[in-house]
């Protein structure tokens, strides 16, 4: 038996995670002929949102659970006399599992009515995969961007240190990591007290 | 032993009662952590509760009946054990539809919800696009308030203007981004809009539904089971009800909700929220000690009546089709028993309720109440698709 593509439309305003996300799902749909294949529509601003999910008619609503549209969703879908009124997944009891991962990964989505659950079930799984992938990436770009941030307060530090005690680069940051183990800190915490002591004592200092 | 209990909120004044338990002492008192979540809108605040995410919620009266009946979602029984607050929403124009209802009155003031209504009647039809209205989710009354005022002066909420739903937390941001026209919403979004000069106040539940419930507590069924554990959090509540209706804990009460992690407003305008002292815009200020109540005349109690004026408005708008079993299921939800059992019964005679239009409800003949109105919206069956 052939499908038509579902179409899956992503309410989301990171581009970011949209991009990721639809990836995965042309990545998960076969092409064309394929008996999983997918159309994939993303909707970035929620400004005119009834007229435009009206005209993708979309068969499945992938949209972040905490997004606070969804307020705005359901109610246009209560009311609205669209021909194919979309309803949330959660209503399908059935799967109560796949219902846990994807409140779990923060993943929300509408389902037209009478869509079969082996049609949808891969979408969904593909979404709450690609949602903690998402996240993952997140959680390595605030580490990088904090690992800069504490090279940048030490080497502050390590300034202050040569200025005030006249030391070499080196014996400055040895004594910071001194001072840091014999007080079981890290060094950039220390480093961040120092910066921050200087700027009262000295302010021109710590401006270096 | 501590009891971890946790509650999902929206920041609104009415999570106040909540807020008191918590922060002032009451839930402690009873051995009870009461950690409070954030929700971002309503959908994430029903989705939490009904997946057991947290163990109850701040909820719109109309919502654990929605749930209950299975109507816009799926169907997960709930019950109401306490009334979290009473009035506390207003209606707010944006200056501009303000002064073609100005216009459309030929100056008359505009000072009574039932002037205002005329006048917003005539300003729609010289209109040349209906205006947007926001309210805050198809299963709340300020989506049954403001339709109920609507259709009293003959505009019909699902053919004159378009309702949209909105998070308060968004209302304000979208009338200065002129999104929409006006809305429905619970304080202090109407005061932080007229402090903007972006909006003027037509209208507030206190004069549109006198005593009307507002939010509730709302708890997974069933809950016999766990009762003890629902009684010490009853308990807390009721201590904290009557402490925020005090005008005398006012002033700490805005204190606290204006915080970041609460409401995130100024505590002077939830002060002036909470005394019923709300400026409307234009010079005008409201003085009414009934705008926002959460204790007094027997305000925590869940009666029938209340969860039954709800259904006979889901009816009224087409949510569903009126049945003896869903109405039972309905009235079944407000569990004032609950609340005479833990915490004893109230001996405060509720306050008299009568609607700005004269028009009495009655529990016991929701058909006949409803003929009386000649504007409202049929229940449409949505045909399956086959896929």
């Amino acid at each position: 038996m052939t499908h038509r593509p579902l179409k899956i439309l992503i309410i989301d305003e990171n581009a970011v995670r949209a991009a990721i996300l639809e990836e995965g799902l042309r990545e998960a749909g076969g092409g064309e002929q394929a008996d999983d294949a997918v159309v994939i529509h993303h909707i970035r601003d929620t400004v005119k949102l009834l007229p435009r999910i009206a005209s993708i008619d979309p068969d499945v609503i992938l949209i972040d659970l905490e997004n606070p549209s969804r307020d705005t969703l359901e109610q246009m879908f209560q009311v609205s006399r669209l021909a194919r009124r979309p309803i949330a997944m959660f209503v399908d009891k059935s799967d109560s599992a796949t219902v846990q991962a994807a409140v779990d990964a923060g993943v929300s989505a509408y389902i037209v009515d009478g869509l079969r659950k082996e049609r949808v079930k891969p979408i969904l799984d593909v979404t709450i995969s690609r949602f903690h992938a998402f996240d993952r990436l997140q959680t390595e770009l605030h580490q990088a961007k904090s690992a800069l941030e504490e090279r940048k307060v030490i080497d502050q530090a390590k300034g202050i240190l040569m200025k005030q005690r006249s030391l070499s680069e080196d014996d400055a940051y040895v004594l910071l990591r001194r001072t840091a183990m014999n007080q079981n800190r890290k060094i950039a915490d220390l480093a961040r007290s120092l910066v921050a002591a200087a700027a009262l004592l000295n302010p021109g200092d710590a401006n270096d | 032993m501590t009891d971890r209990i946790a509650a999902a909120f929206v920041p609104l004044v009415d999570c106040a009662v909540l807020v008191a338990a918590r922060e002032q002492g009451f839930a402690a008192a009873e051995g009870i952590d009461l950690e409070l979540v954030k929700e971002p809108s309503w959908a994430s605040l029903r989705d939490h509760l009904n997946l057991g995410y947290v163990d109850c919620a701040h909820a719109l009266a109309p919502l654990p009946i929605a749930s209950t009946l299975g109507v816009g979602h799926v169907q997960v029984d709930c019950i109401v054990p306490f009334v979290l607050g009473r009035g506390g929403n207003a209606i707010t124009v944006s200056t501009q539809l303000f002064s073609e209802m100005q216009d459309a009155a030929h100056g008359a003031a505009l000072d009574s919800p039932i002037a205002a209504g005329k006048a917003l009647a005539s300003a729609v039809a010289k209109r040349a696009a209906p205006p947007t209205l926001g309210m805050v989710f198809p299963f709340s009354s300020h989506n049954f308030d403001l339709r109920y005022w609507l259709a009293a002066f003959g505009v019909h909420p699902d053919r004159d203007v378009r309702l949209v739903a909105i998070p308060p937390p968004l209302m304000v941001e979208s009338l200065r981004a002129g999104h929409v026209d006006g809305f429905c919403v619970g304080e202090p979004w109407n005061s932080l809009a007229v402090a903007e000069g972006l909006g003027r106040i037509v209208a507030t539940k206190s004069q549109l539904m006198p005593h009307g419930v507002e939010k509730v507590l709302a708890v997974r069924a069933p809950v016999e089971r766990d009762g003890e554990r629902l009684g010490k959090l009853l308990r807390a509540l009721a201590a904290a009800a009557e402490w925020a209706d005090d005008a005398a804990n006012h002033t700490e009460l805005a204190r606290v909700l204006a915080s970041p992690g609460y409401l995130d407003a100024p505590a002077d305008l939830l002060e002036a929220v909470l005394r019923g002292r709300l400026a409307l815009g234009g010079g005008r200020v409201a003085d009414d000690p009934s705008f926002i109540y959460f204790h007094k005349h027997a305000a925590n109690v869940p009666r029938a009546e209340d969860a039954l004026w709800i259904y006979a408005q889901m009816l009224r708008w087409g949510h569903l089709q009126p049945s003896a079993a869903a109405q039972l299921a309905a009235a079944n939800v407000f569990r004032a028993d609950l609340l005479r059992r833990y915490v004893g019964v109230h001996a405060a005679a509720p306050a008299p309720s009568m609607p700005f239009d004269g028009i009495a409800f009655d529990p016991r003949d929701i058909k006949g109440y409803l003929e009386r109105f000649d504007v409202y919206t049929r229940f449409v069956e949505t045909p399956a698709a086959e896929l």
